[in-house]
């Protein structure tokens, strides 16, 4: 287990060429292109790759061409449109551009994309994502969009097997709420890179959840961009590793507006030998973006010894005009002292362990406003634990 | 009626390419309803016996025996047991260092340790009665039932919260080790008060390991134990205490040197 903190941004060094020899000095600075061809093969020495065990990515990191593409379902209710568009429709890429290779390479070879437009208030929505079976390598395409003032609530699920790399737009438009939780629900095969794009309009509202709990690589890029002020953005997120399970969650906030709010919280349980979790959360605050209120924190539970946590985050600005900025990161360890302690008080020590994994994710657990979605997880949760026979 | 026995016990931990004896023959017999003090200086051996006892994983039993034994001839070998079932037979130990378990909340955790030894779960309004009664004995503010267990609190706080789940799990037998060390007057008093309120509520046994005597003028003992070297190397009744008190542990620490 490390817990590491390093003062340097992190995510961006030499995204461009590829080889990471020449760190830019500013998440600022991060290079972005729709382009694969623009993005060098990374070696897995650059700052945004060196976590991430390239030979458990079945080759999404140098491959262009892709075999199929997810199986996405989303029903249509009052309020909810659902489009298969083309790649030329002019609201794709409003939510962002890709920050390294294999978001780029899926861009390049998606044909069609789910566009998912919230209107007003609807019911929550799910849509759901399924991996293209073992052994096959996909590239996918999704985009989530309120209109102004719509307040909508969308659970997106991932699941099933195969390798699948993709993007997903998030586009909150001025004034609106969403509440998004996003989970990563594979089957132990799965291979998911995936890039998050999302875009929070003027007074507009994000609340989102991010949940990693199956698959064998889990490897998460997401980018929030403010588009004008009074923008709110709360991340949070669950993961719980086990043997040999590699969960990333890479993380940039970009402030680039006044009066905007960020406010994130990670939280990953890891148990069994080789189950490593990375998190890097980078918080940059241009010189625009007075007044901003800005927290981070990176949380790491380490169940059993042979687990590994990584964690960097960053915090960078440019403007000497803000409420608040703060960042920190800890890695606690579930120790015999703490087992011991609750079983000296009669409970037995898989009800301790149990309790005490609970307890640490209550907290994002409780922000999931849907009673069916939140026991489901409560359940996986559960039967992570049930696996340990530790 | 119950009686915890100690016979010849010997511990040992491990240490850099080896083991150390720690406890080398402990002998101590303890009724339900008496009261049994063990005074000793630093580093003889007392929180090590408390957590023998308890059965914490770090110290190896290498001899000798404890037993719960009831008047109808029942005999239960408490090393067989596991931590937790220690507990559930009856056992409890109040720890000089009280552990901190970030992410449980106190509530929750008090909750669950009812549950466990009281073998079903405590009905939900009695319970929040119950604890809200049991804090306010102890004048602990409510609100810590929603703090974490122990995170952050103060050396005082933590010995009052043992005091706490003292009189909530309501154990046969309890080991307090150095409950009064690092309290001030006042929670002295509030922490013997809670100790005595828990020896009248039953037949229940003391083990009450301190290093001063102060604490002995809020709870009586029946019996004062000189712990040095890993043992018990005299025994007598509250008088001993006094004789402590006058002229500290040096005829102890010196018999027991000479001997070893
Ligand atoms: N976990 C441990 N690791 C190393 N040494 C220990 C440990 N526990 C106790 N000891 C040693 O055992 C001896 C007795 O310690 P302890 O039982 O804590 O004494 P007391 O409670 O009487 O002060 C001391 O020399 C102490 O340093
Ligand atoms: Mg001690």
């Amino acid at each position: 287990m490390t817990a590491e903190v390093t003062g340097l941004a992190p995510e961006l060094a030499g995204a461009k060429e590829g080889q990471g020899s020449k760190p830019l000095t500013s998440a600022s600075e991060r290079f972005t292109s729709y382009d694969v061809e623009a993005f060098e093969v990374p070696s897995g020495r650059e700052e945004n790759w060196r976590f991430t065990p390239q030979r458990r990515l079945r080759g999404l990191h140098q491959t262009t061409t892709f075999d199929a593409a997810p199986t996405v379902s989303v029903t249509e209710t009052a309020g909810v449109t659902v489009e298969i568009v083309a790649r030329d429709d002019s609201r794709i890429g409003e939510g962002g551009v890709p920050a390294d290779r294999v978001a780029a390479a899926a861009w390049s070879a998606f044909t069609t994309a789910t566009l998912v437009t919230l209107d007003g208030s609807p019911d929550p929505v799910t849509v759901r994502v399924t991996g293209p079976g073992e052994g096959v390598v996909a590239a996918g395409h999704l985009q989530i969009r309120t209109t102004p003032n719509a307040q909508a609530t969308v659970v997106v699920e991932h699941s099933g097997s195969g390798t699948l790399a993709d993007n997903l737009e998030v586009v909150v438009a001025d004034g609106s709420t969403l509440h998004l939780v996003v989970t990563e629900e594979w089957a132990d095969d799965a291979v998911h890179a995936g890039a998050h794009h999302i875009c929070v309009g003027r007074d507009a509202t994000l609340r989102g959840v991010a949940v990693q709990l199956g698959g064998d690589l889990v490897r998460i890029v997401s980018t929030v961009d403010y588009r004008g002020p009074g923008g709110d953005a709360e991340l949070l997120g669950l993961g719980y590793a086990d043997a040999k399970q590699h969960l990333e969650q890479r993380l940039l906030v970009d402030h680039g507006f006044p009066n905007c709010t960020s406010n994130v919280l990670y939280k990953n349980a890891l148990q069994g030998d080789g189950a490593h979790t990375v998190w890097i959360g980078d918080v940059l605050i241009r010189a625009a973006a007075e007044n901003t209120e800005t927290f981070e924190f990176n949380r790491n539970l380490v169940l059993t010894t042979g687990a590994r946590a990584d964690s960097v985050p960053n915090l960078e600005i440019e403007t000497g005009e803000i409420v608040s900025a703060g960042h920190a990161s800890a890695t606690g360890r579930f120790d015999d002292e703490q087992l011991f302690y609750l079983q000296s008080r009669g409970i037995p020590e898989d009800a301790a362990r149990r309790l005490v994994v609970r307890g640490f994710f209550g907290e994002i657990l409780s922000k999931i406003t849907l009673p069916e979605l939140r026991e489901r997880l409560e359940a996986a949760i559960e039967a992570e634990l049930a696996v340990t026979g530790v | 009626m119950s009686t915890l026995e100690i016979k010849d016990l010997h511990v040992s931990i491990a240490v850099d390419g080896g083991t150390k004896e720690i406890l080398t023959g402990v002998d101590l017999t303890i009724r339900a309803g008496e009261t049994h003090a063990i005074m000793g200086p630093n580093g003889s051996g007392k929180s090590t016996l408390a957590y023998a006892i308890a059965g914490h994983p770090k110290y190896e039993v290498t001899s000798g025996s404890i037993t719960l034994a009831s008047d109808d001839g029942g005999r239960v070998d408490v090393l067989s047991m596991t931590v937790d079932e220690r507990a559930r037979a009856g056992l409890f130990l109040a720890m000089q260092y009280p552990v901190e378990v970030p992410g449980v909340s106190t509530a929750n955790f008090l909750r669950s340790a009812a549950t466990a030894v009281r073998g079903e779960a405590p009905k939900l309004r009695t319970w929040v009665k119950e604890v809200k009664g049991a804090m306010s004995d102890l004048d602990i503010d409510p609100a810590f039932v929603d703090r974490n267990v122990n995170e952050g609190f103060s050396g005082g706080e933590k010995k009052r919260q043992e005091v706490l789940q003292l009189a909530l799990l309501r154990p046969k037998f309890a080991v307090l080790d150095e409950t009064d060390s690092g309290l001030d007057v006042d929670a002295l008093r509030v922490v013997s008060e809670g100790v005595n309120r828990y020896r009248a509520g039953g037949e229940t046994g003391v083990l009450l390991i301190t290093h001063y005597t102060r604490i002995l003028q809020h709870i009586t003992p029946d019996r004062v134990h000189v712990f040095a070297g890993g043992k018990v190397v005299e025994s007598g009744g509250p008088e001993l205490a006094d004789e402590l008190e006058r002229s500290g542990y040096e005829r102890f620490t010196k018999v027991e040197a000479a001997v070893g």
